[in-house]
């Protein structure tokens, strides 16, 4: 069985803004790591941000700081 | 062998280069398809590329910085993705036919098309572009450097024409990339072409282009993007909009070694010494008796390569021979500049062309001229 838990994904438009992410995350130590888009956000394909739900802030903060552009942030079970 | 065809291809990689692209044939998957750890080191990879160029020709963001197989195709994707029938665009006689033969397949879709004219060694007047411009002009297309006489263009002056009209430049920085500073916001270009495998000195198959942000181009292929695909469009971002299908991350590696291999260096160290040799050649060949140089040589900035003739010599006799008897090898023929030729008066002879990198040294310099004054007796 898959183990799931509450986390919080941002999506991206390209697959270079998630690479970006990945990278500042890296840069200033944010949990986190890419995983597939989930279904549950869209059918397709793509990567996405997952973190630690009460750390949405803090990405948001990440990602404004360093002129990442997202596509949604949504909470869900990853 | 002393290959002196640099500015066809740098022969003579870094190292560095070398292992990064094997390594890379050993370990990558496919760049954005997957979140697996192969697969992540793919796009991972191609996201240092990019950052490092974007740095590297002073870009925005790395999003401006989109891949493609070459020069070309960059050139392609520029010239057919700006252009609309109805607009004028104008370019030179120095350019490849790169930049040529997608201009006039737009000529013919109904763009209209003003070619500056050249000296006899080469030269444009700068003021003829802002003569030409009119009021549907769109983009002015140019090379930073010629590859048949290695002048450069002054792309600082064409750039401020270019944006205080409100009209798109794109430079063809294939001669140029990686061994003259390009500052693309300094110098106002809005799209700027290069080739991976010249004197950024990575592998074939690499190349790309900037985009500013903001710039629109219509991309010429669609297809697999990695993101949003229900969409019966390709996405409109860059870059994925202007690269559609398998990026060459293999290939990427080597490039992104390369670039660090140029700055590590000193990009300046390079120019330098690919100059001197240069100059080292030019001065000895130009007292042969009978030898011919194209170009203009009354300024000290110019890209390393020296083109020439023999007499009434057939280039390619010329060319030959050098690599036969001497093993020499350097480009003949009409090295796909065909306007360049015309306006040179080398349309029937050709020229034989002595292009040098950093690597190659002064005793290369002097068998080749060795070589040159027994063919020219």
């Amino acid at each position: 069985m898959i183990k799931k838990e509450e986390k919080v994904v941002i999506t991206f438009y390209t697959t270079t803004d998630a690479m970006a992410m990945e990278q500042v995350c890296k840069e200033e130590n944010a949990d986190g790591r890419l995983i597939p888009v989930p279904r549950t956000i869209t059918a397709g394909c793509g990567l996405a941000w997952c973190g630690k739900p009460e750390k949405e802030r803090e990405l948001k903060e990440i990602m404004q700081k360093n002129g990442i552009t997202w596509q949604g942030i949504y909470k869900c079970m990853v | 062998m002393i290959y002196l065809d640099n500015a066809a291809t740098t022969i003579k990689k870094p190292e560095t280069v070398v292992k990064a692209v094997t390594k890379a044939l050993c370990m990558l998957g496919n760049s954005g398809r997957g979140a697996y750890g192969c697969s992540l080191d793919a796009s991972r990879v191609i996201y240092e590329t990019r950052k490092v160029l974007a740095e590297f020709f002073h870009a925005e963001n790395p999003r401006q910085i989109a891949f493609t197989a070459n020069a070309t195709e960059s050139l392609n994707i520029a010239i057919k993705g700006i252009l609309n029938p109805g607009d004028h665009v104008i370019t030179t006689e120095l350019e490849h036919n790169s930049v040529l033969r997608p201009l006039y397949e737009m000529e013919e879709k109904g763009a209209e098309l003003t070619i500056i004219k050249s000296d006899d060694q080469g030269r444009i007047r700068y003021q003829e572009i802002e003569d030409n411009l009119r009021k549907n002009t769109r983009a002015i297309v140019c090379t930073h450097g010629s590859n048949l006489t290695g002048n450069l263009v002054d792309i600082t002056q064409i750039g401020k024409i270019a944006r205080e009209h409100g009209v798109l430049f794109v430079v063809d920085a294939s001669q140029t990339a990686g061994v003259f500073p390009i500052d693309v916001r300094k110098m106002q270009i809005d799209i700027l072409c290069f080739t991976g495998h010249k004197s950024l000195l990575g592998p074939q198959g690499t190349g790309g282009l900037y985009v500013r942000e903001g710039v629109s181009v219509r991309p010429l292929l669609s297809g697999g993007s990695g993101v949003q695909s229900y969409r019966k469009k390709h996405p409109e971002e860059m870059p994925t909009v202007l690269e559609a299908g398998t990026l060459n991350a293999h290939g990427l590696a080597g490039l992104c070694a390369a670039v660090n291999y140029i700055r590590e260096t000193g990009m300046d160290v390079i120019r330098r010494k690919e100059q001197e040799l240069m100059w080292e050649f030019y001065n000895q060949v130009r007292k042969i008796e009978g030898i011919k140089i194209y170009g203009d040589f009354s300024s000290t900035e110019r890209c390393p390569m020296v083109s020439l003739n023999i007499r009434e010599y057939d280039s390619g006799d010329v060319s030959d021979t050098l690599f036969t008897d001497y093993g020499i090898a350097t480009r003949s023929g009409a090295h796909c500049a065909p306007l360049m030729h015309q306006a040179l008066g080398t349309v029937e002879q050709g020229a034989v062309r002595f292009s040098f990198s950093h690597y190659n040294n002064s005793d290369e310099v002097k068998q080749t001229v060795d070589a040159l004054r027994e063919l020219a007796l």
